[in-house]
């Protein structure tokens, strides 16, 4: 990995004197390692705490497999497949954030980031318009629930799986954008330079688990046996 | 050898204004944030416990009314798992000792730290509210569909705060298992660390993988209560027994979190006042994880009567007994070390020997309750409340007491009452076997538990646990006022009253700020004991 490269000349005399080394590490190799780790096992978190929802999923997928269809064909395929390439290219863009840190490339950066943002809050635009249309059509679960259909207590319990799911999602964004904005200003402030950009690998660890995510869903909400329609 | 006078740098004269320690960094002041707080709520669920068993002393419901009664042991539940249990020792001894045993100047994220505390006084209010606005009446348990649909009391405000504190569990968690990796000293291998490290590294594990399921899973009951979303509730084609298994998920896992750090204290204590090297360091080692591991796959035996199909209660009926295994060899190993020791009777390991016989009992009557049969006679009986008690008081707070008094005088640099310290220690026994023993012997005659009124033909054993309970009450008042005296007139402990091995005891008490003047380097093994008493001949 590049920031093997990128700290592995660290010990020439700097040891223990970078304005960015904690007191409690010894270098700026531990610290950037710890920061990692920490971050990586945050990610585990959160994918058991998505866990729970995947869990209901299952379950009623499997009873309510009929409802399941008709719900997953109340949604926008377009819509979704258009964000799903939003998020797949802001990735990419996060990626070149993170690389251009390492290379020390201080405009890129800033570029990147903003780049990264943009396609962030085109994600959250899409997926109000969706949330709109649900809105308009009382698929809403809870007092206001329209059904025309059949089960509409099962086509209830997807959509409720739906919003909560996508609900998660698009708050994880949320402060996904909150953490690209704090990056955004260190970076024009030329906080981050090859031997210290942590907050930035940090940061796009997060990113690209919102990322992933969102491919988990997209099939599992969006694609339910779409054929049969 | 005894200085007279504390040292004068240490941590707890680094500052003395309120912000230095409000916005402490220092693992060991955020410790003492700790102990203060869930001190706190020790006391609050222990006037709830006392409000239990004034109640249950006559047959009638004569004291407070059935829904108040309710309300009561709801809290005693939700804050003495929540708010006393969950964080007790991780938080409180895990923060204050792991850094130091490991050579380390502090966590690796100080100030993930200091916001885990915050979390965790955020979600205790929010819980709190909810206590002084009216209660919260599902039982800790929050079953679905009363606690969605039913319950008119505030199970939202309760959700939410335990929703919070969560969170604080979870980076508490995160930070150890990254400081354990990353930051102990040179020479310091995996098979070195104190077996204390090894439980903690085991109960972060749970935290981080159980913690977040719990999450979601009040955050669905939250939504459901709110927005009656259908998840839950069978009139919408939802399952209530879903959430069960997600609560369950991580709720019978959060035992462990509160047994593996008593384990953990019981090596070292153990150890040090046998003067021996613990028997088996690697499969007591190892036995932390396999517990955590096996830990997360026998939720379904609390739903064995919600009808599971008979292949799936078999399955973690086996499993569950299976748990058995590293717990008896922990038990078995600990026994084994004090075999031919030269053993000190001091307070610490007298409650370490409560810890062995109690914590035996408690897990003996899971294997009750682990059997298919049996399970359905002793289901919701006092014979549950006695067993969790035995595990969740006998082992998990006797194993916090005897951590407690060990590391006492490297916390505060001075010595408690010995005298005093075993007396509590006797009382606090005797008291808790009274209180918890006749509830078996009411279990196995069919006593439901959370019932505020019972038959007059229980009252002889229930009069037992509330005399019982009042013995216990002034067992922990003794160490209350004994260690509050030590702070002033104990007599200056030194930095190894205990001649101990272990980083921690290297070290001045109260320890520097940055724990150690120069970072230790380590040549041997966590229990050179022999190596010790050898020296001293």
């Amino acid at each position: 990995m590049s920031e093997a490269v990128a700290h592995g000349h660290l010990d020439d005399g700097q040891r223990g004197h970078h304005p960015r080394l904690q007191h409690q590490f010894d270098d700026l190799e531990q610290q950037f390692e710890s920061s990692k780790l920490g971050m990586w096992l945050f990610l585990v978190t959160e994918i058991l705490f998505f866990g729970g929802l995947f869990m209901a999923y299952t379950l009623y997928r499997i009873w309510y497999y009929d409802a399941f269809v008709a719900g997953s064909n109340e949604l926008d395929i377009t819509l979704g497949a258009l964000n799903t390439a939003v998020l797949i290219f802001s990735s990419l863009t996060m990626a070149m954030g993170v690389r251009s840190a390492q290379l020390g490339h201080r405009k890129a950066l800033v570029n990147w980031i903003i780049l990264t943002m943009i396609l962030g809050m085109v994600f959250l635009v899409v997926k109000g318009f969706e949330y709109h249309h649900k809105y308009v059509m009382h698929h809403i679960p809870g007092a206001y629930f329209q059904w025309d259909g059949v089960n509409g207590n099962q086509v209830q319990i997807f959509l409720s799986i739906y919003f909560c799911l996508t609900g998660l999602h698009a708050t994880h964004m949320v402060v996904g954008l909150g953490i690209m904005t704090w990056l955004l200003v260190g970076a024009i402030r030329g906080k981050y330079s090859p031997q210290w950009y942590t907050p930035v690998e940090i940061a796009g660890l997060y990113w690209h688990f919102v990322d992933i995510v969102w491919i988990f869903l997209f099939p599992m909400l969006y694609l339910v046996n779409r054929h049969a329609h | 050898m005894h200085t007279q006078e504390l040292p004068r740098d240490n941590y707890l004269t680094s500052g003395h204004s309120l912000a230095s320690w409000l916005l402490t960094k220092d693992h060991k002041r955020i410790a003492l944030l700790y102990l203060i707080s869930i001190t706190a709520f020790f006391i609050l669920g222990g006037l709830m416990a006392v409000l239990i068993r004034i109640e249950l002393a006559t047959p009638q419901g004569d004291l407070v009314a059935a829904e108040t009664y309710n309300k009561v042991f709801t809290m005693h539940g939700v804050l003495m798992i929540f708010f006393f249990l969950i964080p007790s020792i991780p938080a409180v001894l895990g923060n204050f000792l792991i850094p130091m045993m490991i050579g380390a100047k502090d966590l690796a994220f100080p100030r993930l730290n200091l916001l885990s505390w915050y979390i965790y006084v955020i979600g205790a209010l929010f819980t709190l509210y909810a206590v002084v606005v009216g209660g919260v009446d599902t039982g800790w348990t929050f079953y679905t569909p009363y606690s969605t649909t039913v319950s008119n009391t505030n199970v939202l405000a309760t959700g939410i705060g335990v929703f919070i504190a969560g969170f604080s569990s979870i980076l508490t968690g995160l930070n150890f298992i990254v400081t354990i990796h990353r930051m102990r000293a040179p020479g310091l291998t995996w098979f070195r660390l104190p077996l204390f490290v090894w439980a903690h590294y085991a109960t972060s594990i749970i935290q981080i993988l159980g913690t977040p399921v719990i999450a979601i899973t009040v955050l669905l009951l939250a939504l459901e209560r709110a927005f009656h979303l259908g998840i839950f509730d069978p009139a919408f084609g939802g399952d209530p027994v879903l959430f069960q298994h997600l609560f369950w998920f991580y709720s019978h896992p959060a035992v462990y979190i509160m047994i593996l750090p008593s384990m953990g204290i019981m090596s070292e204590v153990i150890a040090c006042f046998s003067r021996k090297s613990i028997f088996g360091y690697s499969f007591v080692a190892f036995s932390s994880l396999a517990i955590a591991v096996f830990g997360f796959l026998v939720w379904a035996h609390h739903m064995f009567v919600a009808g599971p199909s008979v292949y799936a209660a078999m399955v973690f009926s086996f499993l569950s007994f299976s748990v058995a295994i590293p717990s008896a060899v922990k038990v078995f190993n600990w026994t084994a070390t004090l075999y031919k020791g030269s053993i000190q009777v001091q307070a610490p390991l007298l409650y370490a020997f409560g810890f062995i016989g109690l914590f035996t009992i408690g897990g003996l009557t899971g294997l009750f309750l682990a059997t298919l049969g049996t399970d359905v006679h002793f289901h919701d009986t006092y014979f549950v409340v006695a067993h969790f008690h035995y595990i969740m008081v006998g082992g998990a707070i006797f194993g916090y007491m005897a951590g407690l008094h060990f590391w006492w005088p490297k916390i505060t640099g001075r010595m408690y009452s010995e005298l005093w310290a075993k007396i509590a220690a006797v009382v606090i026994f005797v008291g808790f076997n009274l209180t918890f023993f006749p509830q078996f012997l009411l279990g196995y005659l069919g006593m439901p538990r959370r019932y505020h009124a019972y038959p007059a033909e229980f009252q002889a054993l229930n009069v037992l646990s509330s005399a019982g309970a009042s013995i216990l009450a002034i067992g922990y008042l003794i160490p209350g006022i004994y260690l509050l005296w030590s702070l002033t007139r104990g007599t200056v402990a030194g930095p190894n009253p205990w001649n101990a091995t272990g980083l921690e005891w290297e070290t001045q008490s109260p320890p520097l700020t940055e724990n150690f003047a120069v970072t230790p380097v380590v040549t041997e093994g966590a229990y050179e004991y022999s190596k010790r008493e050898m020296k001293l001949v």
